[in-house]
């Protein structure tokens, strides 16, 4: 029989990320996959990045992940969102050509040392006692493995809507892992149900893009990979059409065939990407919506109209579209359709995604009720990294709020649970202004490096760089300027006899770092790159500081580590309500304790005196 | 959790006294002492016996089913006869049962965790309970009804309106959203900012009404103050000789003048005086009359004097039992010319005490203070555009944070509650 250390289920994105984290560790690592074609497919939108999700791509990235190399290698529309406002929320964003990104993905996954590629449906795990110990393929084959991470997405017991059709499915055409979901049924795992939905994919060439209004890429992209240096394929531009309220009025006629309206549906929606049925109903005042007509790919003829995700029957589908500018004589390829699937309560997983029930056992991406494929593959690294860890025997890594938008993501999943499939936003974030996707290296590259999951390339390069900011943020803290001298330079300030360095005058709003050369001519050899993160750090010091006091109380919380082994019931004074949602977080520490929903102040008192007691006690 | 209970009535002798049980065992116990127990909220009589069936006392029973109770929890109520040995009695056959003595404070703090109160209304019923005139407990009901509270939540409720204004713009910067939310931000900031000036400006006022307004009376020595401070408080508070600077230190006396709670000052007379020890004692009367709310001055007018009355301040001639002249005067001794000094300083207190705010104590003011800083900044912020949103989004965050200190907690999907209910999100 076949043995791995670490073996993952699903080569989406969230499988492909943790099996690679997992091989660049130095584990003997599988990825098993119904079809070796299909590894990075993107099911959804032709896109990668955005507002949160562009960060945490950059995260991947500096953890030496693959998919910001493997979006830069096919990204056909670059463009960073929030050009216009603070560097915190800037985020990097791009149209994916569909087949280019598959074929960087297989190209990483296949290159990859320690890395097997396993092709057949996974119909079972192997199990000792509690324990997993590998899988079983359909035809009958068994591997085994110390950890096993499942990314089925949503292929537990998926079902697909178009109007009042329906039938068993995770993406069209495929079948959904119903025996793997009575084993992952006998965990006894609360599970709940989600929903999600697509637009029809639209034929181009059948497209009046004349009239249409179109959205260029950035002339000078920004990229999802610290190591790329320029776009791979040619750039491209969306076109951008509406709806109308001829539209509106096919859709409104029709909401009863609709599988979502006619009460086929009973999972829950996100509510950041409604179906075009929701918006028309939610937001009747509005005679308008907007459609992005996002090409798939540099050669392909499938155009993904974002903005119209739908669950109406074919034919009503086709008058809608049809009714909209430019698509009069449209012919769609392949119908929008709404998917409903099953999700693990993500408050049952510990906090390096293993399932507390069944040690070996990793949960990663749509399963653990997000949505996207940047979470997706955010959590893949986490699972397919702690999975690695533990073959290892060592501690698990725990990524902190204060640190990254993955430590937001995973602390939200498993200390608050999911009400809708969960996406990230940079609202989310309450260290935004540290957590940058510029500084994500800085944040991240260096712990990549302690875990073992960063390659030579990647290290040298950082450390480079860190050496430059290093010398450079030196050269602006070094001398103390009199406000005279300041001036001197041509920069205002208050001729209030405080002496600043020039790190101090730079967080100035009106002052760049050009602006310094004339106080200090060594800055001249500093790189443009390097230039622009100081301005950045000088920009929030002031607010990262404030930040730090609240980044302290929580770090102070982190050190109260509550055992695995702790009895909440018996802490005397929490309310049953309190007790119980305890019990089902399970928190770790007491900062986590802290953040779960109705938590009072006392309670967190209660509950560190009893951890100090039994300290005591041990003691 | 453990089932409390305590004397909920004063100690002493009464007509009737109420010992409270709450907790998971209310009704248990309850059986145990009285048998049957009435439905919920039906007061019915029932015979409260000890362990060995004897009956200590008949008293009315009244049952509250949680979480519609004071606490939260079951809670039960015996109205017993008033007698000290009687709840000696029942007290001490509670210990012995599934219950215990509650700390002091204990049914509140369970009525917070249980969110049958906020922080402000517990600070509220603290004060109602210890309101000894009418318009420290009109204040107190004011907080105890919620009032603050649902301040507090109005200008919450627009920050989170404002903060998500800005982060739709963030977070949604791609989709079908204005770019520029600038105006209606500002608007909102501006209104909260107003808002919590106003609050503010009465807390002075509100803090006098809760812990009581200063009156001082000034003047040189032997004019009389102490025997006005006695007439006023019809008691020997100060004492009185006709000795020259018999008053070295600060003499106050608590009182209600026309429903307002008011500390008389007696301070030492005012002179030039080598005297080490008078000397101190003008110092610190200069210094009180100066921090007072009014000062009462008792002197002749040509009399100079280091204090100058203000506005509201009441100028008199002493003695008025025995000038000539018609000035306005007043007598401690004869009592002529004092009922109209208390309808002035009453009309002049009820006045200010009507300017009171909701917010009542140093821990309010500091956090709206802070909050009105943190919108200062984030308001200059905005109105130089989408640039710094990012920046102000943090301040309007921390400002948000703080009032939610004040009684709650704020949390990012109450945020994007209300960016959803707002936009039409999804390209």
């Amino acid at each position: 029989m076949k043995q791995f250390d670490v073996l993952v289920i699903g080569g989406g994105h969230a499988g492909c990320e943790a099996a690679h984290a997992a091989a660049r560790t130095g584990v003997r690592t599988a990825l098993a996959t119904m079809k070796a074609s299909d590894l990075g497919v993107m099911s959804c939108n032709p896109a990668i990045g955005g507002l949160g999700k562009g960060h945490l791509v950059r995260e991947i990235d500096a953890l030496d992940g693959v998919m910001g190399r493997a979006a830069d290698a096919s990204g056909i529309q670059f463009r960073l969102l929030n050009r216009r406002k603070g560097p915190a929320v800037q985020g990097p964003r791009a149209q994916i050509d569909r087949d280019a990104y598959q074929k960087a993905m297989q190209a990483e996954i296949e290159g990859q040392a320690n890395l097997t590629l396993i092709e057949g449906e996974v119909v079972d795990f192997t199990m000792r006692g509690e324990r997993v110990t590998g899988i079983k393929l359909k035809s009958g084959i068994e591997i085994a493995a110390q950890a096993v991470v499942l990314t089925s997405g949503t292929f537990l017991r998926g079902v697909i809507h178009i109007g009042d059709n329906s039938y068993a499915g995770g993406r069209m055409g495929d079948n959904a892992a119903t025996r793997l979901a009575e084993r992952i049924d006998s965990f006894g795992l609360p599970l709940g149900r989600l929903k999600t939905g697509t637009p029809p994919r639209l034929d181009s060439r059948t497209i009046h893009w004349d009239g249409l209004d179109q959205q260029e890429a950035d002339e000078d992209p920004s990229l999802f990979s610290f190591l790329s240096e320029r776009a791979a394929l040619p750039q491209i531009s969306c076109g951008i059409t509406h709806t109308n309220s001829k539209t509106h009025d096919i859709i409104r006629d029709n909401l009863s065939r609709s599988a979502m309206y006619g009460g086929h549906i009973d999972g829950v929606g996100p509510r950041y990407c409604p179906s075009i049925e929701d918006k028309i109903v939610r937001f009747a005042d509005k005679d308008s919506h907007q459609i992005f007509l996002e090409p798939e790919g540099l050669h392909s003829h499938t155009v993904y109209p974002n903005g119209i995700s739908t669950s109406l029957p074919e034919d009503v589908q086709e008058a809608y579209v049809r009714s909209i500018k430019g698509l009069e004589n449209v012919e769609i390829l392949q119908p929008g359709y709404a998917i409903e699937y099953d999700y693990v309560d993500p408050r049952a997983l510990n906090a390096d995604l293993s399932v507390p029930q069944v040690p070996g056992l990793y949960f990663a991406g749509q399963i653990n009720g997000t949505t996207g494929y940047e979470e997706a593959a955010a959590q893949g690294l986490v699972a397919g990294l702690n999975a690695a860890l533990h073959v290892k025997g060592a501690e698990p890594v725990h990524f902190r709020r204060d640190q990254s938008y993955i430590g937001v993501m995973i602390d939200d999943l498993t200390t608050r649970g999911v009400t809708e499939p969960y996406r990230m936003f940079t609202s989310r974030a309450e260290f935004r202004l540290s957590l940058r996707a510029d500084n994500a290296d800085q944040r991240l590259t260096g712990l990549g490096s302690e875990i073992g999951c960063v390659g030579e390339k990647r290290a040298v390069a950082f450390g480079a760089k860190m050496d430059a900011l290093t010398a450079a943020k030196a050269l602006l803290e070094q001398d103390l300027f009199t406000p005279r001298q300041i001036q001197g330079a041509n920069i205002r300030v208050n001729q209030d006899g405080t002496k600043r360095t020039l790190f101090q005058l730079l967080a100035f709003p009106d002052v760049s770092f050009d602006n310094l050369i004339p106080l200090s001519a060594a800055l001249e050899a500093v790189d443009g790159d390097i230039r622009a993160q100081l301005e950045r750090d000088a920009l929030y010091a002031n607010y990262v500081d404030r930040q730090r006091q609240d980044v302290d109380r929580l770090r102070k919380d982190e050190k109260h580590a509550i055992p695995a082994d702790f009895d909440f019931a018996a802490v005397n004074g929490l309310s049953n309500e309190l007790r119980s949602k305890l019990e089902h977080v399970r928190p770790h520490d007491l900062a986590q304790a802290g953040r779960i929903d109705g938590m009072t102040p006392a309670a967190l008192a209660l509950i560190l005196g009893r951890l100090r007691y039994l300290e005591k006690k041990q003691a | 959790m453990d089932t409390i209970f305590a004397l909920a009535t004063a100690q002493g002798r009464a007509g009737v006294a109420v010992i409270r049980i709450s907790g998971p065992s209310a009704f248990d116990v309850t059986h145990q002492l009285v048998g049957d127990i009435p439905p919920p909220r039906l007061a019915s009589l029932r015979k409260v016996r000890d362990a060995d069936g004897t009956v200590m006392d008949e008293a009315l029973v009244l049952a509250f089913s949680g979480p519609a109770s004071f606490t939260g929890e079951d809670v039960v109520e015996l109205h017993l006869h008033g007698s000290p040995a009687i709840n000696r009695a029942v007290l001490h056959r509670l210990s012995a049962l599934d219950a215990r003595l509650a700390e002091p404070g204990e049914f509140t703090r369970r009525a917070l965790e249980n969110d049958k109160m906020d922080l402000l209304q517990v600070e509220a019923l603290g004060d109602l309970i210890s309101a000894e005139t009418e318009a420290q407990r009109r204040q107190a009901m004011r907080g105890y009804d919620g009032a603050f509270t649902a301040r507090i939540d109005g200008w919450r409720m627009d920050l989170i309106r404002a903060a998500a204004l800005i982060e739709a713009t963030i977070d949604f910067a791609d989709e079908d959203v204005p770019v520029d939310v600038s105006p209606e931000v500002s608007q909102l900031l501006q209104g909260v900012q107003q808002g919590i000036q106003a609050d503010l400006s009465g807390f002075a006022a509100a803090e006098r009404v809760r812990i009581g307004f200063e009156v001082a009376i000034v003047g040189p020595p032997n004019a009389g103050k102490s025997t006005l401070l006695n007439a006023l408080a019809r008691r020997d508070a100060a004492i009185t000789s006709q000795h020259a600077g018999t008053t070295r230190d600060v003499i106050e006396v608590q009182m209600d003048l026309g429903g307002v709670a008011v500390t008389l000052l007696d301070t030492a007379g005012l002179r030039d005086t080598d005297d080490e020890v008078e000397a101190e004692g003008v110092a610190r009367a200069m210094s009180r009359a100066q921090a007072a709310d009014i000062r009462v001055f008792l002197a002749e007018q040509s009399e100079p004097l280091p204090l100058s009355p203000l506005p509201d301040d009441i100028v008199l001639a002493p003695k008025a039992d025995l000038r000539t002249d018609g000035a306005p005067s007043i007598s401690g001794t004869t009592g002529e010319g004092v009922q109209n000094l208390v309808e002035r300083l009453s009309a002049t207190l009820s006045d200010r005490a009507s300017g009171a705010g909701l917010a009542t104590q140093e821990r309010h003011r500091v956090a709206l203070q802070s909050a009105i800083e943190d919108l200062s900044a984030a308001m200059e912020k905005v109105e130089k555009g989408p640039d710094l949103y990012d920046i102000a989004a943090e301040d309007i965050r921390t400002a948000t944070r703080v009032l939610a200190i004040l009684i709650g907690r704020v949390d990012v999907e109450h945020l994007l509650d209300e960016v959803f209910s707002s936009f039409c999100l999804g390209k």
